[in-house]
């Protein structure tokens, strides 16, 4: 663990019920600079809903999250919830703060998604350069009119740039969806990217992939840590890959942390194989 | 007090009646094909201006079963043409289809009748002259409701009881379930279009009789109103789309009137000009619903997955 | 391998607008109203009208993804205002003959008071300009409640606005600014728009439509083709997707949708000066379904594809199949069969050919540049 290092990503007693059904209960996690930090957890275990949680699609129905010391999440059981709150800690939060997705990237998290979300009609340079808009200076007039026409040859000479060290700029003009799936991912982490986030999520980034790939891809990984100075928080199932990479795991399980620690520790954590093989009903 | 607004509620009752058989051809095919069906409306003018035509030369109890016969294969071939061809098209595509197949009706009907409006025929004994609590009218505005209302019990009926209704339920729940579980979706969609023209076309008899005729736009205004009715209840919902169907036709009904209603009871002067707003009125609920209940009365609450 | 930034600023197409406008200006000349060829500039005015009309929807329907019918109502908007503000003192009380004016005020005659006949020009170009910020107030009114509305919904959310906008204007109590449901008229229009220069007269009727259509389209192409044209397509493609990249979606719909509706009041404006007369009973959904079918005819997202769309739709529908509903066409003549309305027949049957079997409209997502390009490159071999 770096906790010399500042506190990045810090996730309290987050618990995000659907009607009846706790989807996550009384997670808490924290992230440190420049680390590289796990969620993993059987199918249905919570990971992706705690993902949409911090990213802000959902609003959680209690707890807080903290971004670079800073309190961006929070909220509490109220209105109907009020009653058929199932979770934990209902009466340790008091403030309503749900900022949507775009609020927290522009405080610099960013996210790929589980089934890739490039935007079909646009090339892959263009992917990468909308990514760009949200660095803007500019208004609608200025840029309708050509007044910003200084930061828009800088954006696009950074997409540019961005492509070339991730290995894209031989396909630039090509249609996004156009490329092979594995290129695929690697444009949604360049366009992440693009944004110049601080936090990095990957959903599932080696969904679909053969061994051979997962290999490259986990090379890109940390990478991309040691290159844009991001702290990356993922989600995966490729075990070689979480427990290559991976500075420290959480483990859910029906939407409950059950562990954590650094690779080696899980790996050797009764729990967590309890998790993942069952356990024998007489247990 | 009670004298001067029962007239309005009665014949806002009526309409409602009316409108409700509209909406549920509207909420039967937004509930499985997830498509405002603009063409609806115009479905509903051109059996009316079947009815002008055919009267004249045949007697009624030939024309009445054959208009209906004719609207049921119109609604019917519309699917066919217009819709199925786009069933994996974007949504944006068949609702301009839809869009494109009214136009088409709207400016056929004006060629036929040259812009001219056409006289509904009258229907012995539905538009005879009736009294009810001391006010004179015609009988077509108190059939109307005990009609709609037996109607949709049976359709109700039909949608819970029987295998093509069974059909119908999973459908609207899941289309490509549905689909797999080898159901004949297009065998569905077919009956969908059949019973909700079926009833735009009984509709269409009441409505018209209550008029002075028939244009080429009769239909857009009312099939609007009748979708307006559809979402309010709920869309995909059959009761819903009643309920909201008559509640629509009794405000209509009453801003309609509320200039004299308020005169008689003193609380205004002279005319405000309410009766402008008759049909916005409806536009209006229908924002206030969107906004604040999008699901309706009865909807059912979907979650987008990311 | 080095990309060229700096784009050359496109010389060719300015050249292109500049002749086509020259050309507009020399046909207003020659052309005169009892010329059969007169049908040429009722087309290239009421096109233009409708080419922005399409055009500002097309940024909303097609770039934005946002399915909105409302844009007859924006029309009526800019139509009223620009009808109101340009009607002269003189001839007000004859408009209003029901109701007592509440407006009397007029740009063009307020400003050629002050700056002579230069002032009637900058009148109707202020009258024309708050037409579309009219119409764009009332569309961010109304999108603050419908835009978080999804696809179909907002389809008839707006499209009850436009009807509830139309009953406003119709309302008796308002007859002093609206005229209530009686028809504008004798306000300023093209039919009497013409600049004298000493001696020679210069016939604009047909030029300012086209030189405000041309110049409002120019501008929706340069947004389209800036960073916010891109968000916009990123929102259609992929709002999700958008939304975690950074861009606030409530701003940016609401930010083409008030753009869209500026053009459209603007695009109102031009058809209350083309026609001579502005009525809220004409501007029904019927309108908005036509101007989307422009759109469809076109190729949703493509702005080339708009203007072909309604021109084309403008010109079929005035002039070339008119023979359809006056007895003869093509040297056929059947007057049973070809009588009136046949046209629209004919047309609306064309029309959902086009939406059946050719869905992509004439020009698809490219634009009239992209078909050059393509050309030239196939002209030039493999050359790079």
């Amino acid at each position: 663990m770096r906790k010399d290092r500042p506190c990045v990503l810090r996730v309290e007693d987050v618990t995000m019920q659907f009607g009846g059904v706790v989807a996550v209960n009384d997670f808490s996690m924290e992230e440190y600079e420049g680390e590289i930090v796990a969620i993993i957890g059987p199918n249905g275990a919570g990971k992706t809903t705690a993902f949409n949680v911090i990213t802000g699609v959902y609003a959680p129905t209690n707890g807080r999250v903290s971004f670079n010391g800073s309190k961006v999440i929070e909220n509490f059981p109220k209105g109907k919830m009020k009653k058929g709150y199932l979770g934990e800690n209902a009466g340790k939060y008091t403030e309503t703060l749900e900022p949507t997705p775009d609020k927290l990237t522009a405080l610099g998290m960013a996210r790929t998604f589980q089934n890739i979300r490039l935007w079909p009609s646009m090339s892959v340079f263009e992917n990468v350069l909308i990514a760009k808009h949200m660095k803007r200076t500019s208004n609608l007039f200025s840029a309708t009119f050509g007044a910003n026409r200084a930061e828009e040859i800088r954006q696009r000479e950074e997409a540019d740039a961005l492509l070339e060290t991730v290995g894209l700029s031989d396909v630039r003009n090509e249609l996004a969806t156009s490329l092979p799936y594995g290129k695929q991912r690697r444009l949604e982490i360049a366009r992440a990217l693009a944004t110049e986030p601080k936090l990095l999520l990957l959903d599932e980034p080696a969904a679909g992939m053969n061994p051979q790939e997962t290999v490259e891809l986990t090379r890109f990984i940390a990478e991309i840590r040691d290159q844009f100075h991001v702290s990356i928080l993922l989600i995966e199932h490729h075990m070689d890959l979480v427990m290559d990479i991976s500075d420290r795991i959480y483990v859910l399980d029906f939407g409950k942390m059950i562990a954590h620690g650094t690779p080696t520790e899980i790996q050797a954590n009764e729990k967590v194989i309890d998790a993942y093989l069952g356990v024998a009903d007489d247990a | 007090m009670a004298k001067t607004i029962l007239p309005y509620i009665i014949s806002g009752i009526s309409v409602g009646g009316q409108y409700a058989l509209i909406a549920i051809g509207y909420t039967m095919v937004y509930g499985i094909l997830r498509l405002i069906n603009f063409a609806h409306g115009d479905v509903f003018m051109v059996a009316g201006l079947m009815m002008v035509y055919m009267a004249a030369s045949m007697p009624l109890y030939i024309a009445i079963p054959l208009m209906i016969v004719l609207t049921v294969l119109l609604g019917f071939l519309i699917e066919r043409v217009a819709y199925r061809p786009l069933r994996t098209a974007p949504r944006m595509s068949v609702m301009i289809s839809a869009i494109g197949v009214s136009y088409l009706i709207q400016n056929l009907a004006l060629y036929i009748t040259g812009g001219l409006n056409k006289n509904y025929p009258t229907i012995p004994w539905i538009s005879d002259r009736v009294t009810v609590f001391g006010m004179e009218t015609s009988r077509v505005t108190i059939i109307t409701p005990f009609l709609t209302i037996i109607l949709v019990v049976l359709l109700v009926q039909l949608i819970n009881h029987t295998k093509i209704g069974m059909a119908m339920r999973a459908v609207s729940l899941n289309f490509e379930t549905s689909q797999l579980m080898g159901i004949r979706i297009n065998n569905v969609i077919s009956a969908t279009f059949i019973i909700g023209t079926f009833l735009a076309a009984v509709g269409s008899m009441l409505f018209f009789t209550n008029y002075p005729g028939v244009v080429p736009t009769s239909g857009a205004m009312p099939g609007l109103k009748a979708f307006v009715a559809a979402v309010f209840g709920g869309i995909g919902s059959i009761p819903g789309a009643v309920i909201g169907a008559f509640i629509i036709g009794i405000a209509e009904s009453l801003i309609k009137g509320l200039d004299t209603i308020l005169i008689v009871q003193g609380t205004i002067s002279e005319q405000i000009g309410f009766a402008t707003f008759s049909d916005a009125f409806t536009f209006i609920l229908l924002i206030i619903v969107l906004v604040f209940k999008p699901t309706g009365l009865f909807g059912e609450k979907t979650t987008d997955k990311v | 391998m080095k990309q060229e930034y700096r784009k050359k600023t496109s010389w060719g197409a300015l050249l292109a607008v500049l002749v086509f406008l020259a050309v507009v200006l020399w046909l207003d000349q020659i052309i005169k109203p009892t010329n059969k060829m007169y049908m040429l500039l009722t087309v290239l005015q009421k096109g233009s009208v409708y080419a922005l009309a399409a055009v500002s929807m097309n940024l909303l329907n097609g770039y934005t993804g946002l399915f909105s019918l409302g844009h007859a109502g924006f029309m009526l908007i800019g139509a009223y205002t620009y009808a109101i503000f340009t009607i002269p003192s003189s001839a007000r009380d004859a408009v209003y003959q029901y109701f007592d004016a509440a407006v009397r005020f007029s740009f063009p005659e307020a400003l050629s008071g002050v700056m002579g006949p230069a002032g009637t020009a900058v009148g109707v170009l202020i009258a024309v300009i708050l037409a579309g910020l009219m119409a764009a107030f009332f569309a961010w009114l109304i999108g603050l409640p419908v835009l978080r509305l999804k696809s179909d919904y907002l389809a008839i959310a707006t499209l009850g606005f436009a009807e509830i906008i139309r009953a406003i204007f119709q309302w008796q109590k308002l007859g002093p600014i609206t005229n209530g449901s009686n028809l504008l008229k004798n306000f300023a229009r093209t039919s009497k728009f013409k600049l004298e220069l000493g001696d020679t007269k210069l016939v604009l009727s047909t030029f300012v439509p086209v030189l405000i259509a041309t110049i409002s389209i120019i501008i929706i192409v340069k947004l389209v083709n800036s960073t916010y044209g891109r968000a916009f397509k990123a929102i259609r493609d992929d709002e999700i997707a958008a939304e975690a990249m950074g861009i606030n979606l409530a701003k940016h719909k609401m930010l083409s949708f008030t753009v869209s509706s500026f053009f459209a009041g603007v695009s109102g404006a031009m058809m209350a000066m083309v026609l001579s007369i502005a009525q809220a009973s004409n501007f029904k959904s019927a309108m908005t379904y036509e101007i989307l079918l422009m759109v469809v005819l076109g190729g949703i997202g493509s702005t080339s594809g708009s203007v072909i769309g309604s021109f084309l739709f403008v010109a079929a529908s005035e002039w070339w199949l008119r023979g359809l509903d006056s007895g003869s066409f093509l040297g056929i003549s059947a007057p049973g069969i070809f009588r009136n309305g046949f046209r629209l027949v004919v047309f609306s049957i064309i029309i959902m050919i086009v939406v059946l079997f050719f869905r992509k409209g004439i020009m698809g997502e490219r634009e009239i540049s992209d078909v050059l390009r393509s050309r030239k490159k196939k002209a030039g071999g493999t050359a790079k």
